[in-house]
């Protein structure tokens, strides 16, 4: 297979609502950003996905088909990904595998998300439980989240300032990031303070419904070189997939507990063995990784290998995570808590990295940032996708 | 004329998408829901795993085999996980309700179910009384409708949870 770069990415600031726009003009800002990034025009690129999740979310039908003519796509390839919460991600994995496979040189990630449009978004979410046994309560993607932020707790003795501790450090980092959707800093108490949503999950655990639009160019080696301009290079990616069943994750068979990530931490493996990771811990600077609710952060630190089951707690208190600490830092753009457009939000997730990496992230810049990490999770907790992101092709070793 | 764009006054257009579906539910479930007619809690086990699955599936998803033989499991069993919903979400019924995963004694796997008869107006109390590995038991709903919703769960010894 052929290394793959990133030779261009996009996004635009995120907001609740942009009525000054379609969802098609939308995706067009998105592409054009990452476009100019790269020096290209549509000319250039041989083919297009685009991450888009279930059409009753975004309330269009086929909303790929709309968006065509205004990205210029008309007489490329087009493939659309749908994988939940991991879209944005997969979507990117996509288009490494035409890359890498050699099928085509340069390919545009597009897409844009405008989740408030959307006055039923977890009714939608219901509908991808169980039609017989699980649909008919009025299970959704936050009481998922919920049970397994209690789960976890449970497990490891973490509580809810522990988990107010997550969305502090997020909140600050996103007042450093201007693309970012919820920027004002809170306090501890605030989010302890906010409205309950579904114990423990409360108001300041949560993400907003973000709008904007982001998108990523990937291109083969021999292309990015011969375009000379600035690049991070994809060196791993790995996907996995997790148990549909909720109920399943407990219980006296259990495999994967539904407090843990143990289906991510075995995508995170496949990502690192690809890449020459063998110690996360010291050879990985930044972590944009996917975490909606503030508890889902601290299973999934785990499952990059950052540290033991149940160990993130207590290390994010003792500073760990934060900018400026020593160790990775996680989700220095604010992250998914922050801003959440659920189709794009994995594509956000390598534009961060890629940014972290060339040196690029302005204020939330991570210094020395050589390697990143990147997952997004889609589905029930079932869809897994991670990147490892360098700024060189080089062996990765120790700093 | 040359209007400036920005000056157009924010226009939304609202549509609500009305659709209907009928859902065949396969006869695995269809075993499940009668016999929740008969005050029974059915799974089904996999020849290869020896789990009974509940709710029962028509496969195994680790063996890849038909799951084989049905089993009564017993009404009682232990929370899991759980949450309450104090939000109210559009499309979803108004809270507060509690819903958990429980694992039937006899079962392998959780079911999920409303949990009943716990007052939930105060967070600590509630969450307290459902915490995980809590007793509960089945309960039948005197006026089946012939869904999952029929079988809901009750702590069973209220006044052990409390103490």
């Amino acid at each position: 297979m052929r290394n793959v770069a990133i030779i261009g990415v996009g996004q635009t600031d995120f907001v609740k609502t942009r009525a000054d726009v379609t969802y098609p003009e939308l995706v067009r800002e998105g592409a054009e950003l990452a476009l100019g990034d790269a020096g290209l025009s549509m000319r250039d690129i041989d083919a297009v996905v685009v991450p888009l999740a279930p059409d009753a979310l975004i309330g269009i039908g086929n909303g790929e088909r709309w968006l065509v003519e205004a990205i210029g796509a008309t007489g490329k390839p087009i493939m659309r990904v749908n994988n939940g919460g991991a879209t944005g991600a997969t979507a990117v994995e996509t288009a490494w595998m035409h890359v890498a496979s050699g099928m085509f040189d340069a390919v545009l990630v597009a897409g844009a998300d405008r989740v408030s449009e959307s006055l039923s978004a977890q009714s939608v979410l219901n509908k991808m439980w169980d039609v017989a046994y699980e649909r008919p309560y009025p299970q959704n993607t936050i009481t998922m989240l919920a049970m397994s932020a209690m789960r976890y707790n449970h497990l490891y003795g973490a509580d809810e300032r522990d988990m107010a501790r997550v969305t502090v450090k997020n909140r600050r980092h996103a007042s450093l990031n201007p693309h970012a959707h919820l920027r004002a800093p809170v306090t501890e108490e605030d989010v302890l303070s906010s409205r309950l949503l579904a114990w423990p999950l409360k108001l300041g655990d949560a993400c907003p419904s973000s709008t904007g639009g982001a998108a990523v160019i990937l291109a083969s080696e021999e292309y990015a070189d011969r375009l000379g301009g600035q690049v991070a290079w994809i060196r791993g990616l790995g996907q996995n997939t997790e148990t549909f069943w909720m109920g399943d994750r407990v219980g006296p068979a259990v495999l994967g507990d539904h407090a843990d990530a143990d289906a991510l931490a075995v995508a995170f493996r496949r990502a690192y063995e690809q890449a020459g990771v063998t110690d996360p811990k010291t050879q990985i600077q930044v972590a944009e990784i996917y975490a909606p609710f503030s508890s889902v952060e601290f299973h999934v630190i785990e499952a990059a290998g950052f540290c033991a089951r149940g160990e993130s707690p207590k290390l994010l208190e003792q500073g760990a995570f934060h900018l400026g600490s020593d160790g990775v830092v996680v989700n220095p753009s604010g992250g998914v808590l922050c801003t959440n457009p659920i189709a794009i939000t994995g594509t956000v997730r390598v534009v961060e990295a890629a940014l972290q990496v060339q040196g690029r992230a302005g204020d939330r810049q991570v210094d020395g940032a050589k390697v990143a990490i990147a997952s997004a999770i889609g589905g029930d907790h079932q869809f897994y996708s991670t990147f490892v992101i360098a700024n060189n092709r080089d062996p990765i070793g120790n700093p | 004329m040359n209007p400036p764009a920005e000056t157009a006054k924010p226009r939304f257009y609202e549509q609500t998408w009305d659709l209907s579906y009928r859902h065949a539910l396969g006869s695995t479930v269809g075993v499940f829901l009668d016999g929740l007619r008969e005050h029974k809690i059915l799974g089904r086990q996999c020849p290869g795993c020896l789990r009974v699955l509940v709710p029962p599936r028509s496969y195994c998803d680790r063996c890849h085999v038909e799951t084989g033989d049905w089993h009564e499991v017993s009404d009682r069993g232990v929370i899991e996980m759980m949450t309450i919903v104090y939000e109210p979400f559009k499309g979803l019924p108004e809270p507060p309700y509690a819903i958990a995963y429980v694992t039937l004694d006899g079962a392998s796997t959780a079911l999920l179910g409303y949990v009943r008869g716990t007052d939930l107006t105060d967070v600590q109390s509630a969450t307290t009384q459902l915490a995980i590995g809590t007793r509960v038991v089945v309960r039948f709903s005197p006026e089946p409708k012939g869904d999952v919703t029929d079988y809901w769960f009750e702590v069973a010894d209220p006044a052990a949870a409390e103490s």
